[in-house]
């Protein structure tokens, strides 16, 4: 039986990937699976009673070293922000290549704390900070140090002792370029680096409240249980900076959710399904309701996304043990075809990403497929025609091309970098300034534009011939071309319209990183749980994979 | 030390304010990364020419033919080298294109340099004394290696170099005999045993 891929036109629109979940395919689980066999290792712990000071944390095989520096500093209450405009943190990380040397971690100490403003080099991957959720991390504190564990039902609320509010790599403040260590085999899979950097700070935080607990009352404390650690995370405060990301990286993009939905494709195509994966796949599902359940937000509209959710999720459990057979042939497309019929596009992709848990051998070559040459598919094909370019425009944008830019409510919104601190904004263009200097991330606008313009024109030029008097559509001409090759490369819905949810898009990346619990502020940023759940460094040589739908919390 | 992604993006972005659409500025920022990249000074002079532009005329010129002269002061490199990306097809046919007048030559060699990657040929440009290899983008060889690169050519010849090989052929046969040296005579007891062997090649 062939299934066809799905439609982009209806997985690429904005409220279908907002609605992604975490899946075997997510960079932090690949992580873990990547660098299971390595030597974990704290290399340095140099931390005063208060815990402020340095620590090294290290992954290594071979030759090959990554090593995580972390710089923990004491900073007022009032001078803790998770916004971007923070300027100081409780802890700043960088992971090395190889094993700082004393000048190493000597030039880190003086430019890693600063972040943004700070100058890395070549030998560094990424630069992170994080803030401690300082109603945690003090009760943990205070109860390790009189011999007690912590509540857990405050710890079930938050998730998390620190928070991270930006993760850098790939070249940003003197990082190294991607090119330098693009062929390496252990990072073949996006983030990957990223995702080590915010594991190893997950452990960095569990011995840092140690230490500050232990020295606080070395005659009392405790530490703080494994099982208790297993099931804290580490939490992120995201905001609009994420966003542009997946429109700026087309083909990345494309990669990703093209892995997504060929895994889809190949476990609906599966005529017969054995005992143990059927069993593995309900029982993924039935423990996943706690994840539900515990999932706190104060965002009404995230609210009213988990209810339905949850509702879904149980009638569905219903269905599959009272109604379903598993022993009928092909039935994962049975349940799928279940699914859109009866379920929310929430619901449709949470059951989609747990479908993928007991196939190994059909998500595993999937990863390696997931990072993208992108300079490859740069260059414009110029000899080709517009009447080429119309064809494909015609084909792969059809929804698009409905969208009447005319009204005002469709092109209510712009997307500008901010002075202050580079990062990406979103604005009412009749309520703010600055509409001039828009950023190009309004691809349904400009490709309606060509589209018109291309229909202008009577004869069939050469796109060369045609970009000599059309440089204003250059960027979408180059879009359009890529499409044509990668089908899901592009968000299929208006990304400057006055309903747009920006948290969408935040949403769909980070459901790829494997974030849990999202937790939507406003529209325009959100808080998430990274690794909740997820083994220990040192149960990494032998853990359960479906560590995720086995939280406590 | 700055990255090259950094690079990038800030060309892009400073491509942009000086009034390039958003693709133009986009070449812009990949041209002036891979001139970096070969250790030519591709933000000096970008961020001299973009200067210039503030208070100059510079020609845009759209369609390349065989020989080329600016009417102004000279030809605008950066929709120079567009231009030659994008018709790299109907150029390459030419036996040699000429230039006259073009501001900061070395912006526009950074899109030759990709354009010898696109065309699949070698380019050979030469401009007053000095000449340079542009090979399929993966390096730029020239005899001006630690000289300032001047911000004006009154004259860019551009050759395409067929694909051909460096050397003679008694080179490469005095080379592949010594070569030889690591093979061994088969046996004929071998050879009876080879693929195809004791059957009709008719078949």
């Amino acid at each position: 039986m062939q299934i066809e891929l799905r439609d982009p036109n209806k997985i690429m629109k904005l409220s279908r990937l907002g609605s992604f979940h975490q899946s075997k395919l997510s960079f932090l689980r690949s992580f873990l699976s990547e660098f299971k066999d390595w030597d974990y290792k704290r290399d340095l712990f140099n931390l005063d009673q208060n815990g402020y000071g340095e620590a090294v944390y290290s992954f290594k095989k071979k030759d090959r070293v990554y090593s995580l520096v972390c710089f923990a500093n004491e900073i007022k209450d009032e001078e803790r922000s998770d916004r971007v405009i923070a300027t100081k943190w409780d802890a700043a990380f960088t992971l090395h290549d190889g094993i700082p040397s004393s000048d190493d971690i000597k030039r880190l100490k003086d430019e890693v704390p600063k972040q943004e403003i700070g100058r890395l080099s070549f030998k560094e991957l990424t630069l992170s900070r994080a803030n401690k959720s300082v109603r945690v991390f003090n009760h943990v504190v205070e109860s390790l140090s009189e011999g007690n564990q912590p509540d857990l039902d405050l710890l079930s609320k938050v998730g998390y002792l620190y928070r991270t509010t930006a993760v850098y790599g790939s070249g940003k403040f003197g990082l190294a370029d991607r090119f330098r260590i693009k062929n390496r085999e252990e990072i073949n899979g996006p983030f990957r680096l990223e995702m080590m950097l915010v594991y190893l700070v997950r452990q960095f935080t569990f011995d840092q409240v140690n230490h500050v607990a232990h020295y606080k009352n070395p005659k009392k404390a405790v530490k703080l249980d494994k099982q208790i650690c297993k099931n804290l995370g580490i939490g992120n405060s995201t905001g609009l900076g994420m966003a542009p990301f997946i429109v700026n990286h087309p083909t990345l993009l494309n990669n990703w959710i093209l892995s997504r939905e060929t895994a889809l494709k190949k476990i609906r195509e599966i005529k017969v399904v054995k005992k143990e994966e059927s069993e593995l796949f309900k029982d993924c599902v039935k423990r996943s309701l706690k994840n539900i359940t515990s999932w706190n937000t104060d965002s009404e509209y995230q609210q009213i996304k988990i209810k339905s959710l949850l509702k879904d999720v149980e009638q569905f459990i219903e269905y599959i043990e009272n109604e379903f057979d598993f022993k009928t042939e092909h039935p994962f497309n049975k349940i799928y075809l279940w699914l859109e019929k009866n379920s929310c596009e929430e619901c449709i992709e949470y059951i989609v990403s747990i479908m993928m848990e007991p196939y190994n051998d059909i998500i595993k070559p999937l990863v390696a497929n997931m990072s993208a040459d992108e300079d490859k598919y740069f260059n414009i094909p110029t000899n080709r025609t517009t009447n080429e370019l119309k064809d494909i425009i015609g084909t792969r944008y059809s929804k698009i091309l409905k969208i009447n830019f005319d009204q005002k409510e469709n092109y209510q919104n712009f997307w500008f970098i901010s002075k202050n601190k580079e990062e990406p904004r979103l604005a009412d263009r009749f309520e703010e300034h600055g509409s001039e200097l828009e950023q190009p991330l309004a691809i349904a606008r400009d490709i309606k534009k060509l589209y018109e313009k291309l229909l202008s024109i009577k004869d069939n030029l050469t796109i060369a011939q045609f970009l000599s008097v059309n440089s204003e559509l250059r960027h979408v001409v180059r879009r359009a071309f890529i499409i044509e090759k990668f089908p899901y490369s592009e968000i299929q819905d208006n990304t400057i319209s006055k309903n747009i949810v920006p948290i969408d898009m935040l949403r769909l990346k980070l459901s790829f990183f494997g974030a849990l619990k999202f937790d939507p502020r406003s529209d325009k940023w959100l808080r998430i749980c990274m690794f909740q759940g997820a083994p220990l460094p040192n149960e990494l040589k032998n853990y359960d994979e479906q560590w995720v739908y086995k939280t406590i919390n | 030390m700055r990255s090259l992604s950094e690079i990038e993006t800030a060309v892009k972005r400073a491509s942009r304010a000086v009034g390039f659409s958003w693709g133009n500025s986009e070449e812009v920022g990949k041209s002036i990364r891979q001139l970096e990249l070969f250790g030519l000074q591709g933000i000096k002079n970008l961020n001299k020419y973009y200067k210039d532009k503030a208070t100059k005329k510079f020609e845009d010129l759209n369609l390349i033919r065989e020989t080329n002269e600016s009417s102004l002061d000279a030809y605008c490199p950066v929709i120079l080298g567009i231009s030659f990306l994008d018709q790299i097809k109907s150029v390459e046919n030419f036996k040699t294109i000429k230039f006259k007048k073009i501001a900061y030559p070395v912006i526009f060699l950074s899109f030759l340099s990709r354009a010898s990657e696109i065309s699949g040929k070698k380019i050979y440009a030469i401009f007053d004394q000095n000449e340079m290899l542009l090979n399929l983008n993966v390096n730029i060889s020239s005899n001006f290696l630690n000289q300032e690169i001047p911000e004006f050519a009154k004259e860019i010849k551009i050759k395409f170099i067929n694909n051909k090989d460096n050397f003679s052929d008694s080179d490469w046969n005095s080379l592949y005999k010594l070569a030889e040296n690591t093979f061994v005579e088969e046996s004929e007891s071998l050879k009876q045993g080879a693929a195809g062997a004791g059957l009709t090649d008719n078949d």
